[in-house]
This record gives C-alpha cells, sequence and structure tokens, in this order.
C-alpha cells in the first residue's frame, strides 16, 4: 500500500524522466523475447541448419527455404515508389503466387520482402511491434533511420546463425523528408536513392537505370516501378504472380493495386511493341 | 565477366564486345578484339575458356573462308550458324570439348535481312533479334525487351546499345575496359567509333 500511495504521490516532474528499468528496457535493442528461441540440441546449431537448409551446396537439403523474388523502391522528387512481385518458391516448387512482399509497418512506412519468406515476416512483423512501441514511449513517430537500424543490429545479432532476408524500409516522415534503407542479413545498411533486392535484381536495375531520374513524375515513376518489375518477372523464373505498387508521399503511403502480370505482359507486347523475342511461331 | 552483346535492326546487325582480355585478377590486354569475319558480311564474336575461344573461332574462319574460295559464294548467315553448331555438337561429345559461346551476326548477301544467332558451348542455337552472352545477359536482356523494335534504325540501335552498355559500367563489379563494337549491313563489316571513356554514375 505504501508503495502505491508513494507511486502516485510523488510530484508529475519526477516522472518526466524514464526509470531505470525503461532505460534498460531502450538501450536493450534486442529484448528477451529474441533469446528465447529452442536451439536444436546439438554442438553448433548455425552449422547444421546450414547442412540442412543450403540447397546451393546440397540439393537433396530436407528443408527448402522459400526463396526468389524481385522488389525494388526508389525516391523521386514525389516520394517513394515500392514495387514487388509476389512469388514465393521452394526450390523449384512455386508455393504461392499470391505474397504479399510489401509489409505496411504503419501508415507512413512500408518494408519489403526478400530471401527466406518466414524469417522476413517474422522480423518484419516484429519490426512493427517495435515501431508502436517506440511511438507510445516516445509520443512521436520513429525516423525510417531509428526504424531500419533496430532491424538491422537485430539481424546483426544473428549474424552467421541462418537467417536469409534482403529488406528495404522506406518511408516518409517530418524529421528526414522521404527516406530510403536497405537492409540484408549480412547486417549491411545503407541508405540510398535507388535498390532492387531479389534473384530478379538484375533485370530490375536494367529497366530501371535506364530511365530513372529524380525528378520523374509521379505517373512515370508508377509505371517505371511496374514495368520494372514485369521485366524481372519475364525473365527471372524465380519472380512472378503480382505486381504490388505503393507510392510513399508525404502524408503517408497509398496503394496502387495488386495486378496479374499476365495481361500486363501481352498488353506491353501487344501495344507497345515491346518483348518482340517472344513469338508464336516456332523456329 | 566478358561481355558479349548482339542487336538487330531494320537494315544492320550490331556485335559488342568487352576489350579486356583478362586472366584471373589480371587485364592481360584493353584493347582485345573478341570477334572474327568469318566472310564479307558475317560476323562471330565468341567468349569462353581462354585458349579455346580463338582456336574454335579461327578454325570457323579458315572453313567459312575455305568454302567461299572453293564455291565462288559466300556462305550465308544462316549456314554458317547451322555449320558452328554442328562443329560445337560434335566437339561436345569429343574428349576434349570446346568451351566456347558465340554470337553470330550477318546480313543475307541475298534477302539483305539481317540476322542474329545465339550460341553456347552445349551447342545450343538461337535465331534472336537481340542477345547476349554472361553476366551481360542479367543486366541488358530486360533493357532490350522494353527499347528493341525489329526496325529500329542504325542511330536507334546505337542508342538501345548505349544504354546497355551504360547500365553495365554502372552495375558489374570489374571494369570491362569498354566496348569494341562493329556493324554488319549489306556492304560488309565496319568498326563503329564508340566513345566509351566517359564513366556513369550509380543513382
Amino acid at each position: 500500500m505504501d508503495t502505491l500511495v508513494a507511486q502516485y504521490s510523488k510530484p508529475m516532474f519526477e516522472k518526466e524522466n524514464y526509470n531505470q528499468d525503461d532505460q534498460v528496457d531502450l538501450y536493450n535493442p534486442a529484448p528477451s523475447l529474441s533469446l528465447r528461441f529452442a536451439m536444436p540440441p546439438i554442438a553448433q546449431p548455425s552449422a547444421w541448419l546450414r547442412a540442412a537448409t543450403d540447397d546451393h551446396a546440397n540439393p537433396n537439403c530436407p528443408i527448402k527455404i522459400a526463396h526468389g523474388t524481385t522488389t525494388l523502391a526508389f525516391r523521386f522528387q514525389g516520394g517513394i515508389i515500392v514495387a514487388t512481385d509476389s512469388r514465393a518458391t521452394a526450390g523449384n516448387w512455386i508455393a504461392s503466387q499470391t505474397v504479399k512482399k510489401v509489409i505496411e509497418i504503419n501508415n507512413c512506412l512500408l518494408g519489403t520482402m526478400a530471401g527466406g519468406a518466414a524469417d522476413c515476416q517474422y522480423w518484419l512483423a516484429y519490426l512493427g511491434m517495435q515501431c508502436r512501441l517506440h511511438e507510445l514511449r516516445h509520443k512521436r513517430r520513429i525516423s525510417v533511420a531509428a526504424a531500419s537500424k533496430i532491424l538491422a543490429n537485430l539481424v546483426y545479432s544473428y549474424k552467421g546463425m541462418g537467417l536469409s532476408m534482403g529488406t528495404m524500409c522506406a518511408g516518409v516522415t517530418p524529421s528526414e523528408g522521404p527516406a530510403l534503407y536497405y537492409i540484408d542479413s549480412d547486417g549491411t545498411r545503407l541508405s540510398g536513392n535507388l535498390f532492387c533486392v531479389g534473384s530478379g535484381q538484375t533485370f530490375a536495375y536494367g529497366v530501371l537505370d535506364a530511365e530513372y531520374r529524380y525528378d520523374l513524375t509521379e505517373q512515370e515513376a508508377l509505371e517505371l516501378g511496374s514495368r520494372s518489375i514485369l521485366a524481372a518477372t519475364h525473365r527471372d523464373a524465380y519472380s512472378g504472380g503480382f505486381i504490388n505498387l505503393y507510392h510513399v508521399k508525404e502524408d503517408g503511403w497509398v496503394k496502387h493495386g495488386f495486378s496479374d502480370t499476365n495481361p500486363i505482359f501481352w498488353k506491353t507486347k501487344l501495344e507497345k511493341g515491346e518483348f518482340s523475342n517472344v513469338t508464336s511461331e516456332l523456329v | 565477366m566478358e561481355v558479349l552483346l548482339g542487336i538487330t535492326g531494320k537494315d544492320f546487325t550490331l556485335i559488342a564486345a568487352s576489350k579486356a582480355a583478362m586472366r584471373g585478377a589480371t587485364v592481360l590486354k584493353a584493347s582485345d578484339d573478341k570477334t572474327r569475319a568469318l566472310n564479307k558480311h558475317t560476323l562471330m564474336a565468341f567468349s569462353g575458356e581462354a585458349g579455346d575461344t580463338i582456336q574454335f573461332a579461327e578454325y570457323i574462319q579458315a572453313n567459312a573462308q575455305l568454302y567461299s574460295m572453293r564455291n565462288n559464294i559466300d556462305l550465308s548467315p544462316s549456314a554458317v550458324a547451322n555449320f558452328v553448331r554442328g562443329e560445337l555438337a560434335s566437339s561436345l561429345r569429343s574428349r576434349k570439348p570446346y568451351n566456347v559461346n558465340l554470337l553470330l551476326g550477318g546480313v543475307d548477301p541475298i534477302t539483305d535481312k539481317p540476322s542474329l544467332y545465339w550460341l553456347d558451348y552445349l551447342a545450343s542455337l538461337a535465331p534472336l533479334p537481340y542477345a547476349a552472352h554472361g553476366y551481360a545477359q542479367y543486366y541488358c536482356l530486360s533493357i532490350l525487351d522494353k527499347h528493341h523494335h525489329p526496325d529500329i534504325d542504325y542511330e536507334q540501335g546505337i542508342k538501345i546499345l548505349r544504354m546497355c552498355t551504360d547500365e553495365l559500367k554502372r552495375r558489374l563489379p570489374i571494369d570491362f575496359k569498354g566496348m569494341l563494337v562493329k556493324v554488319i549491313t549489306k556492304d560488309g563489316i565496319r568498326e563503329v567509333e564508340y566513345e566509351d571513356g566517359k564513366s556513369v554514375a550509380c543513382p
């Protein structure tokens, strides 16, 4: 009872700063939650996991991790465009054609998924949670730089243990303006104007680099983003399905559809005469 | 990291090859010509294992020229392509196969139709409107998918080629020392002045 009275009878100004427990929480980027994973009961869990999942070294590995992807994001005068395909593959098997690879962290922040589907889904949901906690603790929205750093520090703490993810964080905040970060499971964290991630990245880079300018109009930027994904879904076997398109603006992100690539491909080919190597005749 | 690119247009075929001759981590020569003229209007560009490439290319060149001398007429590009494919196919099942990838560009002397053939060391042969070998495929095919049309003129062809080489310069981690570009028209094979000293920045 005495402690309760003491707690509520303290003057307000004493509560302005964080108490010691809060501070420990704040300075500890990977909280106890992430340390409570069960490890395989053997000497080197990471080596064991690698042996069981490394598709490249051992095509008959027992666990196939969902991998191939194309995702892209770029900054331009009107904000940030984020676009992804929607295919999930496990080895040669197409596990899904309708994956949401853009994670809506909050109404101003987006994350993209490439690499292990489970890793990305889990840790980006976790990032969403941390961002919300930051918001509640600090009474203002987290910056993109800080959000991306939470994720980067988190994956770095698991380095060498088999995480596989390549993600981008895009958002607009009053302090930073439009900001774009690339984070991967090596622990790399880069800010930049333009990134493509995944097995189809080179194809997307090809189309995107050739016509990218910072002063693109909104219409041009959306068109270029979706055309770059289309290029990758056409040439990369591990990308396909639907084009998921987002535009991040000052007052939050806007979704521009989840559109099937097949009709878009034939529309592009027949109306613009592109993809001229695709013919219906046999040679 | 050798680069081979080929683009056909209305009345020409462009062949471009990187100028670096690399062995391990060393650039031995920065003005290498990875092409051979097989006859007046057929050009072959090659990449692959050192030694094999030139051996094989000059063997093909000699045979194409021998045919021209004996018969007083040049083989058409399609005839040469199928001959080369046959040679690669028999080599593939020999004790020591040639490890060579090729682009064969030409203009048919009778119909004046440009053509481009993509061949690899497994003896695949594909006639294509545009083609690439090696890492260039990953960066350039998506550009060509978007910007190529069968009826482009020479200036547009060079413009698309420039988009491709700029992208390679931007994204390939190793400097390939610029490109040697040749064009085949009904008048024959000609080397193109290709400015490639300018550096391209990553956005």
